[in-house]
């Protein structure tokens, strides 16, 4: 019980991270498979975040008081993983378009993005 | 969209307050949540916005491509550059420390500005935040500007 | 545990069934278009639960990011290619094994790792307490440490971690002032992106003129 507890963040993830990871080569259409990495992406966002809470702190911004009692925080939530994610979003979404615009430019060139009839024109030629 | 009579008030009078709260979360990014990266992407979010109701060559006028294009450069530019001015004062590159000393001592910049770390940090959110906005609504642009190829 | 903290817990479970169950939604859509507007309710729920996390910075850059121009992003590619996906040709026995196989031995891994919000944990204790230490008494004294900085004028040449930064939100400072270096990195990986954007999709096929009514 102690361990559920503890580790089902961790297992959600996990769960998260494997539907993602399923979508990215069990799928043959090329933007599904950029949908899977999305999931993949937010599930090790999440993974760090929740690596991060402290039991019983706080937003690490200061100074910080509770709202009912006013009394000042002395604990807080680790700092690091927010800021490897938060540059890590950024950065995510500016290379989940560059493969976006790759799809497009496969779509003029082939007329299609599934992955197997590109393959097959591919053969053909 | 001009028949979305609904869409075009609503965004109208909601585009301004996107883009006022991301100057809010650029600069006030030391004091509550947010930095560059958050208000970049808010303020690109606003114009976004509103070149999905009002078409695409509304949002061009407002924010035109040759203008962000040297925005993505600047924005980049403001961070080395600030790295630079640091070694050049003396310290270690995006060493802020060294901003506090000498440079503004006796004008009247020096008890306005905000000192050392902060006044680097601002700098620095600032260029983050310009590039971020500025390659948002580029790339958007480029999607929503290309014709279906059949 | 007091009545806010059942109460949370009651949300957080909430958030997380909602979570698995829009991730294996997403698995079964054809539709592309309605799984990409899932994938957009997916990082909400994502940026929901970061909030709860203590981490409000990344909550809402997810929430603008994920909910906003990525969803946004995608719906022009879908616009620009096709909107169904074709069905997968047979049962995915092999893929489901790979996914079986990786994802036991990911919780393998985690009966090693630190219990959820266990202050004692190994990323508590390294830096982050140097980080945190530097800043907390900056801020609260902040005044009085100002005054201190400027008598101590020949030791400008000291390091951060000598005067601390002396932001109030910590991740702003370790983001842009500890960590300064790798932001540049990332900025820097931003500008490549975007240009590299424009070198895919600039060129003949843009349009010059687009209708008033574009949506």
């Amino acid at each position: 019980m102690r361990e559920i507890l503890g580790l089902y963040n961790y297992w959600v993830v996990i769960f998260l991270m494997m539907t993602g990871f399923y979508v990215v080569i069990a799928r043959r259409n090329l933007i599904k498979k950029v949908i899977g990495l999305n999931i993949f992406q937010i599930s090790v966002f999440l993974l760090y975040i929740t690596m991060g809470k402290v039991t019983g702190g706080t937003a690490p911004i200061l100074p910080a008081r509770h709202f009912t009692t006013g009394e000042e925080f002395q604990t807080f939530s680790n700092p690091l993983p927010s800021v490897l994610i938060l540059t890590a979003i950024v950065v995510g979404v500016a290379t989940t378009a560059m493969a976006l615009a790759l799809i497009v430019r496969i779509h003029e060139a082939y007329g299609t993005i599934e992955e197997d009839e590109i393959l097959a024109q591919d053969r053909e030629q | 969209m001009k028949q979305h009579a609904i869409l075009r008030v609503t965004s109208k009078v909601l585009i301004p307050y996107i883009l006022l709260f991301a100057l809010y979360v650029q600069f006030h990014g030391d004091y509550g949540p947010g930095g560059g990266f958050q208000a970049g992407v808010i303020f690109a979010a606003g114009i976004i916005l509103y070149g999905l109701v009002f078409g695409l060559n509304a949002a061009r006028i407002i924010a035109p491509p040759s203008v962000l294009e040297r925005l993505i450069a600047l924005g980049v530019l403001i961070y080395t550059g600030t790295g630079v001015a640091t070694m050049l004062a003396g310290g270690n590159f995006l060493d802020y420390t060294v901003l506090q000393y000498g440079v503004f001592d006796g004008t009247v910049l020096a008890d306005h500005l905000p000192q050392g770390q902060h006044l680097g940090i601002l700098l620095v959110e600032l260029g983050v935040g310009i590039t971020v906005a500025a390659v948002m609504i580029l790339i958007f642009y480029s999607f929503a500007g290309r014709e279906r190829s059949r | 545990m007091s009545l806010t903290d059942v109460a949370t817990q009651i949300i957080v479970i909430l958030l997380l069934a909602l979570l698995v169950g829009t991730a294996t939604t997403i698995v079964r859509m054809r539709d592309l278009w309605a799984a990409v507007m899932l994938t957009g309710i997916f990082s909400f729920l994502g940026a929901c639960w970061m909030l709860i996390l203590d981490a409000p910075d990344v909550a809402f850059t997810e929430a603008a990011v994920g909910a906003g121009i990525a969803t946004v992003l995608m719906l022009a590619t879908l616009a620009l290619t096709s909107r169904e996906a074709k069905p997968p040709p047979e049962f995915p026995i092999l893929p489901i094994l790979v996914v079986f196989m990786a994802g036991a031995a990911l919780v393998f891994g985690t009966f090693d790792m630190p219990h959820f919000g266990d202050p004692s944990a190994p990323a508590h204790t390294h830096v982050m307490s140097e980080y945190m230490n530097d800043t907390v008494p900056d801020v609260r004294q902040s005044a009085a440490h100002r005054d201190k900085t400027h008598d101590e004028h020949d030791d400008s040449q000291h390091s951060v971690a000598h005067h601390g930064v002396g932001v109030p939100n910590i991740i702003t400072s370790v983001l842009a002032s500890y960590r300064g270096y790798d932001t540049l990195g990332e900025t820097v990986v931003i500008f490549t992106a975007g240009i590299g954007v424009l070198l895919l999709l600039r060129g003949r096929r843009e349009r010059r003129d687009v209708e008033e009514d574009e949506g």
